[in-house]
């Protein structure tokens, strides 16, 4: 690989950065004071380090779960709804069987959250497969789908009697997770443990085992894979239910490590965050990592810019991120920017 | 009677997404960001009509918005080459952190603008304009020479360059038509349906917009049918939060909620009818 290419998502951030901060320059701020207020917010603090890990930590899950099924050549847009429903499953097993023990009950809720997410991941997978439907197209429908099921269950379902907001009850006390003290207040729990496992575990998978290198066939060239006598069909069923389990995971860090609860509308677009998460991290386990922290570091830090500064809202980490996916995936840009260089010409 | 004038007005926005979404798809260029486009729409409607007090200015700005926004997705998708489902992810995330901010430096309010007397709202002017797009959408792609450039530009790109076409022109423009009537549609949910802009408004209205096109086919009438149905799922779910009608509970308005994305996931699943998506649909074109 050469240079350009191996620190080319670095530059792209740099340059999304500086473009986003730019146009606080409009809103009557110094861009180096927002900056300074970001960066400060972000990793000020051994909390505030630990707030950017706890968004982080399911940033981490979907970015995966956009990474997996990116090898089979399937674009997952439906993470959004895969961690809906993997954080209900959650909650339902706490609510359902709330005497449970630790350390099995949050294992065991752990795997209903996987399961539901893959379970719903695998209908995109399916129709894929055997139907040819879009899976862009399937899986932003799914997420409405599953929006509306989610809302059913908590209001119907598993409505907390205690409280007007929409949520559901407490899940029993064996299921919770044990919040990381080296980080003070901070909600950061064991689960980015989990988040830190389940990357290295893709990772395994899909570059040491003979399934890993099935899935990996089948988005590199169909026809290719079929010659080898790989079932791409199946494959890519494969690859959306283990992401939808990945997204699914979200649950824990949510319901186990956090609110104790499903809460509707918990989730700031962790799935679509997660689209940028994969594309930034080139779907490697340690990029998305990498990737997940950076995004986690934006939406801590600019949750302050509401205190910190007069005119600029935690609204510019949205802005930040698109700008930021938009360097990062222009093609483009970068062809052009390879070729001004080996023409001489200056960038 | 009651639910047909609600059902007409709810299909408003959906009909003007839906068919600028129609036009860019047609011409091969996915878009997803119909729902950022909706939403920035939206924010310049009704702020412009409600500095001038005037709802036509608010559909002129909405409109001038929305190309802005597509010019932005078609640089990145169409000259930078970007994947359009992600260009179109960075597009509605856009949106929705451009929208609360200008609206706090405008209006020194995060999320709103000021609500809008009568006067600078519509009555019926966009749900009238809205049908005669449709049919005029239908006829230019039928029977136009410039219709006809759009449909090849997303079925056979290359057959439209070797006739001396220049397919991403054409994608161009269509996907600047696309962005005004996006823009237009987020109008008509800011200064006609409601009477204010508020954070996210569009919520999922854009998806939903593109629901219909797929639902309808990719072709005008069909999509239009598709809008209105789907605004009668939206007005009848609206009528009927709380609403008892047999048993004791409350109907669940949420099976209400989510028919139109399951109508439109069997359409495309091959169960009911067949959907069949332009055949260059997502590729960008690189000239050989």
């Amino acid at each position: 690989m050469k240079f350009l290419e191996r620190i080319q998502p670095l530059i792209a951030v740099i340059v999304g950065l500086a473009l986003g901060l730019l146009i606080t320059q409009f809103a009557g701020e110094s861009p180096w004071h927002v900056l300074k207020v970001l960066a400060g917010s972000a990793f000020g603090s051994r909390y505030d380090i630990g707030m950017t890990l706890f968004y982080a930590t399911p940033l981490i899950f979907t970015g995966l779960a956009v990474a997996i099924p990116f090898h089979a050549g399937l674009f997952n847009i439906g993470a959004e709804g895969q961690l809906t429903l993997g954080a209900l499953a959650a909650a339902a097993v706490g609510i359902w069987f709330p005497n449970a023990p630790w350390p099995l009950a949050p294992l065991f809720a752990g795997l209903a959250a996987f399961s539901a997410g893959a379970l719903w991941a695998a209908i995109p997978g399916w129709l894929r497969a055997r139907r040819g439907s879009h899976e862009v197209i399937t899986t932003i429908m799914l997420n409405f789908v599953a929006a509306g099921v989610a809302s059913y269950a908590t209001l119907y379902l598993l409505k907390n009697p205690d409280s007007q907001n929409p949520e559901t009850m407490a899940v029993g006390a064996g299921y919770l997770l044990e919040h990381i003290k080296f980080f003070g207040d901070a909600p950061v729990n064991s689960a980015l443990f989990l988040a830190l496992i389940a990357a290295a575990l893709v990772g395994v998978f899909l570059w040491r085992t003979v399934g890993g290198f099935q899935l990996r066939a089948v988005g590199q060239g169909e026809q290719a894979a079929k010659t080898a006598g790989i079932d791409p069909g199946k494959m890519r069923i494969l690859a959306m239910c283990l992401a939808g389990g990945m997204a699914g995971l979200v649950g824990v860090a949510e319901v186990l490590g956090n609110a104790t609860r499903f809460k509707l509308g918990f989730s700031p677009d962790y799935g679509f965050i997660g689209i940028a998460v994969a594309l930034l991290g080139r779907n490697k386990p340690l990029g998305v990592i990498a990737a997940a922290v950076l995004f986690g570091a934006l939406h801590k830090g600019t949750i302050d810019l509401d205190l910190e500064t007069e005119n600029v809202t935690r609204d510019l980490s949205l802005i930040l991120q698109a700008l930021i996916i938009v360097t990062v995936s222009a093609d483009g840009l970068w062809s052009w920017m390879r070729k001004a260089k080996t023409n001489g010409g200056t960038l | 009677m009651e639910v047909i004038a609600s059902m007409l007005r709810v299909a408003t926005p959906l009909l003007f997404a839906a068919l600028g979404g129609m036009v860019s798809e047609r011409a091969g260029v996915v878009n997803i960001a119909l729902e950022g486009m909706m939403l920035i729409g939206a924010f310049a409607g009704a702020a412009v009509a409600y500095t001038t007090q005037s709802p036509w200015l608010g559909a002129g700005a909405a409109m001038l918005a929305g190309v802005f926004i597509a010019a932005f997705y078609g640089l990145i998708v169409i000259q930078l080459r970007a994947n359009q489902i992600i260009g179109g992810t960075a597009i509605n995330m856009l949106a929705a952190g451009l929208t609360p901010f200008l609206s706090k430096i405008f209006f020194d309010v995060t999320g709103n603008t000021p609500s809008l007397p009568m006067e600078a709202r519509f009555q019926y002017a966009p749900m009238i304009a809205a049908w005669v797009l449709v049919i005029g959408a239908w006829f230019w792609l039928k029977y136009t020479p410039s219709g006809t450039w759009v449909r090849f530009a997303g079925e056979k790109p290359e057959a439209l360059e070797s006739a001396g076409v220049r397919v991403n022109r054409v994608r161009w423009i269509s996907v600047l038509i696309s962005g005004c009537l996006a823009g237009l549609g987020g109008a008509s949910l800011s200064i006609f349906l409601a009477s204010s802009f508020s954070r996210n408004m569009t919520a999922g209205r854009g998806f939903m917009a593109l629901a219909a096109l797929i639902f309808g086919r990719w072709m005008p009438i069909p999509t239009a049918i598709a809008c209105l149905l789907f605004g009668f799922a939206d007005a009848a779910q609206i009528r009927l939060q709380g609403v008892v009608l047999w048993g004791a509970e409350p109907v669940p308005v949420q099976f209400i909620q989510i028919l139109p994305y399951l109508a439109t996931i069997l359409v495309l699943a091959g169960f009911v009818g067949q959907s069949r998506a332009p055949k260059s649909l997502g590729l960008p074109f690189k000239k050989g």
